[in-house]
Order: structure tokens, then sequence, then C-alpha cells
């Protein structure tokens, strides 16, 4: 595949999704200055297209850092317990600080996604039999043990219904004021694609990083504050989308390899295909009203995971 | 065989502790009030502890292998889904819900079905590895999960604490008429497992031993998968899933006795459950006062040792 037919794509989408919704905006009521509907474009769509385009290339850019990092293609945020790490971190600043702001939910969030992925690949060090299937099996099994700390407390608390509803990925309240924090992942996506090289070279394992030269553990803590970074921005912006950053960058190997410089381009780029395809169609199926996209990407990604654990597991060795 | 027996005894007088404990400590104003309630739940407690640690340890007997149960398999997320869309499409005050009975059949016979699909599946496990299986479970579990919890966040917050006590298994609101056909349900379903009891040691010899000795293998595993079922499915049913319960007590019931025998392993097991599920309810109600069902601390124990189990299978794997 082409990069460019996928960027060709990718705006294809945009157009679509910035111009489908309950109230009907076209090209001329843009261009004729029609006041609602420019302010509903300004301050509803294009903060959300922004919002997919940054959380569905970040999100798709930390699945394929850690399957780099931890050598496993069935690595990823979700299958590594980072986003429920991430959610343990803002339940807690909530019950820490009776009236958490922004920043304490954000600094929570991140530490306990970076603590709980680094914990992760400490457990992983420590298992000898690096299993393709095994490994994630482990940390899902993290991920729902990370969860039921946050259950314990929410179902104390009462709030349980609550924290669903703000952690279930969707792109629905998503408006201008709401979203810009997305933007501090842009330069970890750009640390990501200039430390390209390095991650490739760790891949090849510890040994083999550090006889070419190569500041291994450097490296290592570099790619897990950027997943933990965009874990923590996209959490507490759209929510947890699941599976996304687990597909998105095996498809991607499956046709261009293992090269990361060449592959970060297509990752971003699909990833954001991938999430425009989702999200629309959570907004076309039962128009006016929405299905929030983390369970259109949980029906669609699991399809695929399926088809790649049955078909590829041939594949997932090399 | 002494030493065994010695263990037993201890287990046993343990668990008889716990029951005193839990029936008469702090019964503060109406004796004739409370006690035939404390009654009853004890009642619930025993009888769900033993059939959980019946159906794991045979469940585990025919699958060889020491992780999956049948709860993880996914038929506790089955349970949950079928609640969930009682609550969402009929809401709490509809017949699903008010008829105890017609709640009862509907989510016995939907974990039935999804049992039966399952073993489907499962009977092809000599193609493929254990750990693949479970993934896959992990993997409809995820998907399962989102879309419930689409569900339920749009459900009426005061449905939703409604169905939040069917969600997590509860002994403190069990059914007076619902203990009574569970009773008998579990009562026949013992019957035909005691009677199967020497045929299961036979059958841990392996498939070709076991034909060899005279036992119609492949019939006998389906019997005994179905009983696991009918015996999972009807205690969920009754007091609400708990998910990791069957692997903690089953694994601790292997560790602590040394035998092959499966009535020894089961009585074991089953004291085990009680202790836990008498014991813990004790601590939760009267030492620490919590809001918190007991199950969402099993579930959180439980994955602990699930992850240590799997660690240690992996090395021995090698």
């Amino acid at each position: 595949m082409k990069l460019w037919l996928l960027i060709l794509a990718a705006i294809a989408l945009s157009f679509v999704s910035l111009f489908i919704g309950a109230i009907d905006i076209s090209l001329s009521d843009l261009v004729n200055g029609h006041t609602d509907k420019v302010e509903i474009f300004l301050i509803s769509r294009l903060p959300r297209l922004l919002a997919i385009i940054l959380a569905g290339a970040g999100m798709s850019i930390a699945g394929l850092i850690m399957q780099s990092l931890s050598r496993n293609k069935f690595v990823s945020p979700t299958t590594a317990g980072t986003l429920d790490a991430a959610k343990l971190g803002i339940l807690i600043s909530i019950f820490l600080f009776t009236d958490a702001g922004y920043m304490q939910k954000i600094v929570f969030s991140f530490a306990f996604a970076l603590a709980g992925t680094l914990l992760f690949m400490q457990i992983l060090d420590r298992i000898k039999f690096k299993d393709v299937i095994f490994v994630p099996l482990i940390g899902i099994m993290y991920g729902n043990i990370l969860s039921s700390i946050t259950t314990f407390f929410a179902y104390e608390a009462d709030i349980l219904q609550n924290i669903q509803s703000w952690l279930m990925g969707s792109f629905m309240l998503i408006m201008s004021g709401r979203y810009e924090l997305l933007y501090v992942s842009v330069p970890a996506v750009i640390l990501a694609y200039l430390y390209a090289n390095k991650f490739t070279v760790a891949g090849m394992g510890e040994d083999f990083a550090k006889n070419l030269g190569l500041s291994y553990k450097w490296v290592l803590n570099t790619g897990l504050v950027i997943i933990a970074v965009i874990s923590t921005t996209v959490v507490l912006t759209v929510g947890v989308i699941p599976f996304l950053g687990l597909i998105v960058p095996n498809i991607v190997s499956l046709y261009l390899g293992d090269n990361l410089r060449k592959t970060i381009p297509h990752t971003a780029v699909l990833g954001v295909v991938f999430l425009l395809i989702c999200d629309i169609l959570g907004r076309i199926i039962i128009h006016p009203y929405e299905i929030p996209v983390n369970v259109t990407v949980a029906v669609i990604g699991s399809a695929i995971f399926l088809t790649m654990l049955f078909r590829g597991r041939a594949y997932a060795k090399k | 065989m002494r030493r065994n027996r010695n263990r037993l005894l201890l287990l046993a007088a343990l668990s008889i502790v716990c029951v005193l404990c839990y029936a008469f400590y702090d019964i503060k104003g109406g004796f004739d009030y409370a006690f035939p309630r404390r009654m009853m739940r004890i009642a619930a407690m025993v009888l769900t502890g033993i059939a959980i640690s019946y159906a794991t340890v045979v469940f585990q007997t025919i699958t060889h292998n020491r992780i999956l149960t049948p709860n993880i398999m996914g038929l506790d997320s089955m349970y949950q889904v079928v609640q969930t869309l009682i609550y969402f499409f009929a809401g709490s005050a509809s017949i699903w819900v008010v008829n105890k009975y017609l709640n009862f059949t509907v989510a016995v016979a939907a974990m039935m079905l999804f049992a039966m699909l399952l073993y489907r599946l499962l009977f092809r496990a000599d193609k493929f590895p254990i750990f693949l299986m479970l993934l896959i479970g992990m993997v409809i579990g995820t998907l399962l999960g989102n879309l419930v919890t689409f569900l339920q966040v749009l459900i009426d917050p005061v449905e939703y604490l409604s169905l939040q006590n069917r969600l997590f298994g509860n002994f403190m609101s069990v059914k007076k008429e619902l203990m009574y056909i569970s009773t008998v349900i579990l009562a026949i379903a013992f019957l035909y497992g005691f009677k199967i009891m020497d045929k299961l040691d036979v059958m841990s010899l392996g498939r070709e031993n076991a034909i060899n000795l005279g036992i119609n293998y492949d019939r006998m595993v389906m019997n005994v998968l179905m009983l696991a079922s009918v015996l999972i499915a009807t205690s969920t049913a009754l007091v609400g899933p708990i998910t990791f319960f069957g692997l903690i007590v089953a694994n601790l019931s292997y560790q602590y006795i040394y035998t092959y025998k499966h009535s020894v392993l089961i009585l074991g097991a089953s004291l085990f459950s009680i202790i836990a599920l008498v014991g813990g309810q004790f601590l939760v109600e009267h030492v620490f006062e919590l809001n918190t069902t007991l199950s969402v601390i099993i579930n959180f124990i439980g994955g602990i040792y699930f992850i240590y189990l799997i660690l240690k299978e992996s090395r021995a794997a090698q």
C-alpha cells in the first residue's frame, strides 16, 4: 500500500466526518456564512475531527513502540494494563482531592500509566517463556487486576456508573475547550519519529542493541514515557479505546515489515483512517443518535484480532 | 494419607469456626430476626462454595490444566450480558426481573447455551494450545464488556443500582425462593457427580489409558462438562458471578492436599471455599465494615493468584 493512498483516504474520510451529524451542514452554508452553522462547525465538528486524528495516530504509534520494545506483536496499551493504570490514576486523584482539577488528574493518570507499564515490562523481564500468545494473556489479566482495584473504590463510593461513563471511549462530548490536552501528544509523536531507528534497534534485543552502542535503558525509558504521555492524554479526553494500538501496527507490519522509521508514518495515518471509519459508522448506524466509538472499535477490532490469532500465528512468530 | 486426614480435619474445624462466628457474632436486638437470615446466607455460601469447587476441579481434570475455569472462559460475562440486556430493554419493574423464577431460568438457559457453544470450540483444543483458547475467551470478554458498558451507561442511575447488585456476586440479598430451586437442581447434580467420582480418577490418567481401562471417554467428557456448567450456571444465577473463586480454591486444594482422588480433592476445595466465603463475608461485614461485596475482593486476590499461577506454569513449561 502506498502512503499517499492512505493519506488520500484519510482526507476523504475527514470530509465525511466534518459533514455528518444531527444538524445538516453543507459546504455552501459555510461559504455563505450561515452564523449558527458556522459556529457548530467550529465549536463541535472541527474539534471532533482534530481529536480523532490526534487520538488515532497517537494510540497506534504507542502500540507500535510497545510492540517493538517488548518484542511481541500482541502487546499494546490495551493488552498491557496501560489504559487500566491510567484509569486507576484518575480515580485516585479524584479520591485524594475532592475538587480534583485537570492538572491533578493529568499528573496522577500519567504517573500511574507510566508506573503500570513499567511494572508490566518488569514482569515480562522475569518470565523466560515469552510466547506470543502468553504475554498478552498476562497483560490482559494484569489490566483486569488494576481494574478491580478501580471497581473496589468506585463501588465503595457508589460512583461505578459515573466512572464507566467518563472513561468510555467516545467523541460525542468533544468540543473546543475540551480536547486541547491531546496536543500534548504531538511532541511525543515527533519524539517517537526521531527515535524510530533507536526503537528498531532496541527491538532486536538488549544485548544486540548494546553491541551496536545503544544506551538500551535510556531508549526503553524514553519509549515508556512516550507511551504513557499518549495514553494519558487520550484516556483523559476521549476515554478508553480498545484494540486500536494492537491491530493498526500489526496490519502495517504485515505489508511493510518492522523498520520503525518506515512504518511510523503508515501506522499513524492508518490509525486515523481506522478510527475515522469507526466513528463515522457509530454516527450513521442510529442517526441522529450515536454509538460511542469504543463499541464500534471493539466490534471491528476484536474481529480483526481474532482473525489474526487464528490465521496469523505463524506470522506473529517471525 | 494420615497427613491428608489431619489437614482435612484442620480445614473442617476452621470452617466450622467461621460458620459459628458468622452465625452468632454480635447479634443485637431481635435474635429471631437476624438468625434465620444469617443462616440463609450461610446456606447459600456453603451451597455455592461446594458447587463451584466441584465444577472447577472436574473441569480442570477434563481439560488437563489448572488455570482454566468455566467462569474465566466467559460464563460470567454471559451472565452479566443477559442481566444488562434485561435491565436495558425491559427495566427493573418488568416481569423479567420481578418474576424471580423467570429471571433465574433465562440466566441459566443463556449460560448453558453459551457453555455448549464454547465446548464445541474447546473440543478442537488438541489443535489449539490452551493459552490461545484462553486469550480468545478474553478477547470475547473485552468485546462483551465494551458492549455491556455502553448499555450500562445509558441505563437510568436508579435502575443501575439495582442492576449493580446483580453484576457482582452478592450473598446479602439471596432470594429464598431461588434457594429452594437451586438446592434441588444442585442436589440432583451432586448425586450424579458423586456417582462418577471414581471414573474421574481414571480419566485423569489421560484419554488413551482411560479408554484402555474401560471408560467411554468421549461421552464421559461431554457429561462432565455439562455437569460442570449446570453447577456454575445455577450458582451464578443464585448469587451472581465470582469469577476467580473456583480457581483459587481448586489450586489451594491441589497444593495443600497430596492425592489424585477427586473425592478428597473436591472435599478439600469445598472446605477452602467455605472458609473463604463465610470467613471473608464475616471480615467484610463485621471487621472492615465495607460497602463492597466480597466478590470484588475475591476477584482482586484471585487475579493476583492467577498471574502467579500462570508465571509458575510458564517456568514449568520450559
